[in-house]
């Protein structure tokens, strides 16, 4: 029987990435998918007659250039095209935008308060500045700080002279940026609640905190940290939905000699004598390989696909705590038509914006204070956005693709699974919500897709739902993530890797953690490394 | 001509005694000037109803710091050692716990209960000793500096692979997720996450709160303790402690404003007009009435004008002082144990709802409570045979919504009343004065703004390196003469002495490099 040299479990964006740079480096590599599709959660269904859904993931930034550049996934067909702006629509009638242009951005700032229009300047001139500064580690493995290897030591000395080359005061800056909560950090710039709301929307998505709580700072990061064709902080679509960004990876892979098999469930990650065997599939299939690497998370990796006999007692204990509670939902609509928005002036570029219906940070923090409670928000934080208005290939013509992300939304209700009937009024809040905004709204939808994180978990896999593979707080960032001790991408068991959202850098259609598995990889192999270094573009 | 002296120390808290009084030590000339009438600031024992006295705002002892013991031989005598910690339930099923050992929960718990205890006590010695010297400067040359930093690195290493990460792990952590980890028994969890919450603005939930638990056991080990005579004996062994090094103490004397002339200052005004001078003041006030209200944004740079008033210091917890004319009923408590510390936590939920209201600027429908009863020790409080006891009541923000007037105080009164009924069914009838402090009134009697007693949220982003403001973290003032004493500066409030005690450091420190 064939032995491979290496099995990527999950052909998620992140195994697809981890994939392709193994198989570029000139190993013989599967890649092995449940799904009867792939790209995990950054794909394109086709649910609803012509109608394309991003139905996961939904727009995308975080995408490393260097790793685009080097698997040439334009030449595999990816396309991402910028949008801009957001809006806020505030129960006064009014409302709250946010556009590409800086000058009519700072107008619009200064309707509310001229004070917080001025102070947006010094605001984003700070916070991408704490962009720069780890925008510099999302390519690098995490140094252990407990070890003497020359290796962590020169990594440990890199992050400690970034960190000096700040300065002083910057240096604190940093400290509190990466400790305080959201809603402090924009408390400390502007004194509008729609203004601070509008911008607090990226401290949570995806994270089961609220805005009042600390280390929700670092998570705009996650939402800033991104760029479209260089430009930091841009956010754009990819062409044809999420599922271009796996399908071009998918391309790579394949046109460097990878194989790819969709159906393929694995049921187990085979262990003999301390070290990876290879795969059993869930149609009893085994299939061989030295290196087996697993794009799913840790949870579902170590405590489903694997026996608790081979592993550390210690690293199982951990796996079990790792924290990755599902907080968001998606809902995904066709529409017949474009939905009007009356508090918007006629024509507005707003439209191709986030929209998003709640106007105060008290109504972000109650919104938490629901999923703490075990329940879906009952005045939940939505982001909205019609992508048909920029890529026409999702919808008939005329017709259209509306994404609504969210939170809260919690992976079970009250500690049971979901009915269907919570799952319709979960839904039914939503819509609600938008409609309040929008009389035309409801008689234009013609089929709605819910999903709640366990319906995430059912059909992608993820555990929880959880978007990010695990919660974006800093007991689970950079040397922490996924447990301490293990960031570097490998597990305790010989032979089996890790390289999916749950490792360092974490969530988001990223690819980072595939492709710095893959250097570690080829590290061991002793392989030739395919995987690009940061540009330091910046 | 009014009398110069070397340094002038406004307010009389414990941190300005042990600052005063460490400066005395050193030989200088120190004159405090205390607003009230009594020593001690929030560490004092006064009367709230005829024949009964409470200790006013603190009122137990977990922190002082014994290098502040040490430097001023201060000999503290204590009606109790290592008190225990009743974690109150309705059904009498109570769960009582001291540092290290707990009862009434299963051996899976009691187990994981001294490993708990083990490990945040070794990471607890750790933050200790940097609780007790002032934090480095970050990117500066200065070898000292240098130093402190290394050796915390050192220090973190010596503490063992698997504890250095379980502490980086931890450091940033809640309490609510490291308790459910590892209890299943819903009253010792409620209990820990009250521990982790007291005088914060944070929910059980809210990342920090292992932090400010740490803090709590960094001291004394997490044994609690009661000082013979009430928290006001303390501040009296301090100010005897600062009197005998040639200190004077003058009381009945709020300052007006910080004299500042060409750039430095060069002395005080009191309200009733009088002028002290001296080229360096020490002020136990907290951060932001010292440079908004005492010295004037004008004096001082607008960034750090800025960052002092975006310190974030609202209060959350109320003081409830009851006189009792006997010791109240509750179910599974004998006599003997009204000495302990009792608390009303019934599970981490509960704790997490109570605060929930308090984002929002409301007081919480069912609050948490730490309740103790310092007359059953302390014979000197109440008449023979009646009793006081004191509550710390949470969460009553101290931006209430609808302002703190009289109904709102009365309401949140009744409110923690009813809440104490439920575990103490016959306390009505026994109550014969009740007094509540809000924090508008903690704010108004005991001069802290916010009426935090951290005088500023004890959170990372206000921690160590940036506490009170960024660059400002090492005690003197960016205003020529100007030094801060107080809990606002590291390491924080209770009532430790460490940041008095670092302060005089730092200021002979420099005296000698000047």
């Amino acid at each position: 029987m064939k032995t491979y040299d290496a099995i990527v479990v999950g052909a998620g964006h992140n195994g697809l990435t981890n994939a392709a740079f193994l198989a570029k480096a000139g190993l013989n590599v599967l890649c092995v998918e449940k799904n009867d599709y792939i790209g995990g959660a950054a794909v394109s269904r086709n649910l609803h007659k012509d109608w394309i859904y991003s139905n996961c993931s939904y727009v995308c930034s975080l995408l490393r250039p260097e790793i685009f550049r080097a698997l040439e996934l334009h030449r595999h067909g990816l396309q991402v095209t910028p949008y801009g702006g957001s809006v806020t629509f505030m129960q006064n009638g009014d409302y709250f935008g946010s556009y590409w242009d800086s000058e009519v951005s700072y107008r619009e700032k200064a309707r509310f308060s001229k004070r917080d229009a001025d102070a947006y300047i010094r605001y984003s001139t700070d916070t991408m500045r704490q962009c720069r500064f780890i925008r510099d580690f999302l390519l690098r493995t995490p140094p252990d700080p407990t070890s003497f290897k020359p290796a962590d030591i020169r990594e440990l000395l890199l992050l400690g002279r970034k960190f000096m080359e700040m300065g002083e005061d910057r240096m604190y800056e940093t400290i509190r940026f990466w400790t305080m909560s959201v809603a402090e950090y924009l408390g400390e710039y502007f004194e509008t609640d729609v203004i601070k709301t509008a911008l607090s929307g990226s401290g949570i998505i995806g994270t089961a905190l609220g805005v009042h709580s600390p280390g929700t700072a670092y998570v705009l990061l996650h939402h800033y940290m991104g760029d479209v064709d260089g430009n930091v902080g841009t956010w754009g679509y990819a062409r044809g939905g999420m599922g271009g960004v796996s399908k071009s990876i998918a391309g790579a892979f394949q046109a460097y000699g990878g194989e790819l098999r969709t159906d393929a469930g694995v049921d187990k990650i085979v262990v003999k004598n301390g070290k990876v065997k290879g795969v059993a599939l869930t149609t009893g299939e085994e299939i061989d390989a030295r290196v087996v690497v697993s794009n799913m998370d840790v949870k579902r990796t170590f405590l489903q696909c694997m026996d608790e006999s081979d592993l550390d007692p210690e690293f199982y204990r951990r796996v079990r705590n790792f924290k990755s509670r599902g907080s968001s939902g998606k809902l995904n609509i066709a529409l017949n038509g474009l939905p009007t928005f009356p508090a918007l002036p006629k024509g507005s570029s707003l439209m191709h914006s986030d929209m998003h219906f709640i106007d105060s940070m008290e109504r972000m923090e109650r919104a938490y204070d629901d999923w703490k409670a075990g329940t879906w928000s009952k005045d939940p934080y939505v982001d909205m956005l019609i992508p048909t208005l920029v890529d026409p290939t999702m919808a008939p013509p005329g017709k259209h693709f509306m994404s609504c992300f969210i939170q809260y939304c919690p992976p079970q209700i009250n500690g049971r699974r979901w009915t269907d009937a919570e799952r319709d009024a979960f839904g039914k809040t939503v819509i609600d919500q938008i409609a309040n905004y929008s009389p035309d709204f409801k008689s234009l939808i013609e089929h709605v897709e819910i999903r709640t994180p366990q319906d995430i978990e059912d059909q992608i896999g993820i555990t929880e739902g959880n978007i990010f593979h695990g919660e974006l707080t800093m007991d689970q960032l950079l040397f922490n993530r996924p447990v301490p001790g293990y960031a570097q991408y490998r597990s305790p068991v010989g032979g089996l890797y890790m390289c999916g959202s749950s490792t360092h850098p974490g969530g988001g259609v990223m690819a980072a953690p595939g492709a710095n598995a893959a250097r570690e990889i080829l590290f061991d192999l002793k392989r030739h490394n395919t995987v690009p270094e940061n540009f330091g573009d910046d | 001509m009014t009398e110069q002296y070397d340094a002038i120390v406004i307010g009389a808290g414990h941190n300005g005694l042990v600052c005063a009084a460490l400066l005395g030590k050193a030989g200088r000339k120190v004159l405090v000037l205390e607003a009230n009438e009594q020593v001690g600031g929030a560490a004092v024992t006064r009367r709230f109803a005829d024949d009964y006295s409470v200790p006013a705002c603190a009122h137990l002892l977990y922190q002082l710091q014994p290098q502040v013991k040490k430097d001023l031989g201060l000999n503290i005598a204590l009606a109790s050692d290592d008190m225990e910690t009743v974690a109150l339930s309705t059904d009498g099923q109570h769960v009582r716990y001291s540092s290290d050992r707990v009862h009434g929960v299963s051996d899976a718990d009691a187990a994981s209960y001294r490993d708990f205890h083990r490990r945040m006590s070794r990471f607890a010695n750790l933050l200790q000793t940097y609780l007790n010297k002032p934090p480095p400067r970050l990117g500066t040359k200065d070898r000292k500096d240098l130093v402190t930093l290394a050796r915390l690195g050192l220090d973190l290493r010596m503490l063992g692979r698997k504890e250095m990460r379980e502490f980086l792990r931890l450091i940033g952590m809640n309490i609510h997720d490291e308790v459910t980890e590892r209890f299943e028994n819903k009253l010792l969890k409620g209990a820990l996450s009250l521990d982790a919450v007291l005088g914060t603005h944070l929910g059980p939930r809210s990342p920090n709160t292992i932090m400010t638990y740490l803090y709590r056991l960094a001291g004394n080990g997490g044994r609690l303790a009661a000082p013979a005579g009430g928290m006001g004996a303390v501040s009296e062994a301090l100010a005897q402690a600062a009197r005998s090094n040639g200190v004077t103490i003058r009381t009945g004397m709020p300052v007006q404003r910080v004299i500042v002339d060409n750039g430095r200052v060069t002395g005080v005004e009191t309200q009733n007009g009088e002028n002290f001078a001296s080229f360096t003041v020490v002020s136990n006030a907290d951060p932001k009435t010292t440079i908004l209200n005492l010295v004037g944004a004008r004096h001082v740079e607008t960034g750090f004008a800025r960052r002092i008033s975006n310190i974030r210091m609202q209060g959350n917890a109320a003081k409830l002082h009851l006189a009792l004319d006997g010791l109240p009923v509750v179910q599974g408590l004998e006599k003997r144990d009204f000495g302990a510390r009792l608390l009303i936590a019934p599970d981490e939920h509960y704790v997490e709802r109570a605060f929930n209201p308090a984002k929002y600027g409301e007081t919480s429908p069912e609050p948490v409570l730490e309740i103790s009863i310092p007359s059953f020790r302390d014979s000197t409080l109440a008449p023979t045979g009646k009793h006081v006891l004191s509550a710390i009541v949470q969460y009553a923000p101290y931006r209430l919504k609808k302002g703190w007037d009289k109904a709102a105080r009365e309401a949140f009164k009744e409110t923690t009343l009813r809440k104490i009924t439920e575990f103490m069914p016959d306390i009505d009838g026994r109550i014969t004065a009740v007094e509540m402090l809000t924090p508008v009134d903690i704010e108004q009697e005991f001069h802290m703004g916010g009426g935090h007693w951290h005088h500023g949220e004890f959170t990372l982003d206000q921690f160590m390196f940036v506490r009170p403001v960024s660059g400002a973290a090492q005690y003197a003032m960016p205003l020529d003469g100007l030094f801060l004493c107080g809990a606002g500066t590291h390491p924080g409030g209770g009532v430790s002495g460490a940041a008095g005690r670092n302060a005089a450091r730092a200021l002979l420190a420099r005296e000698k490099t000047a």
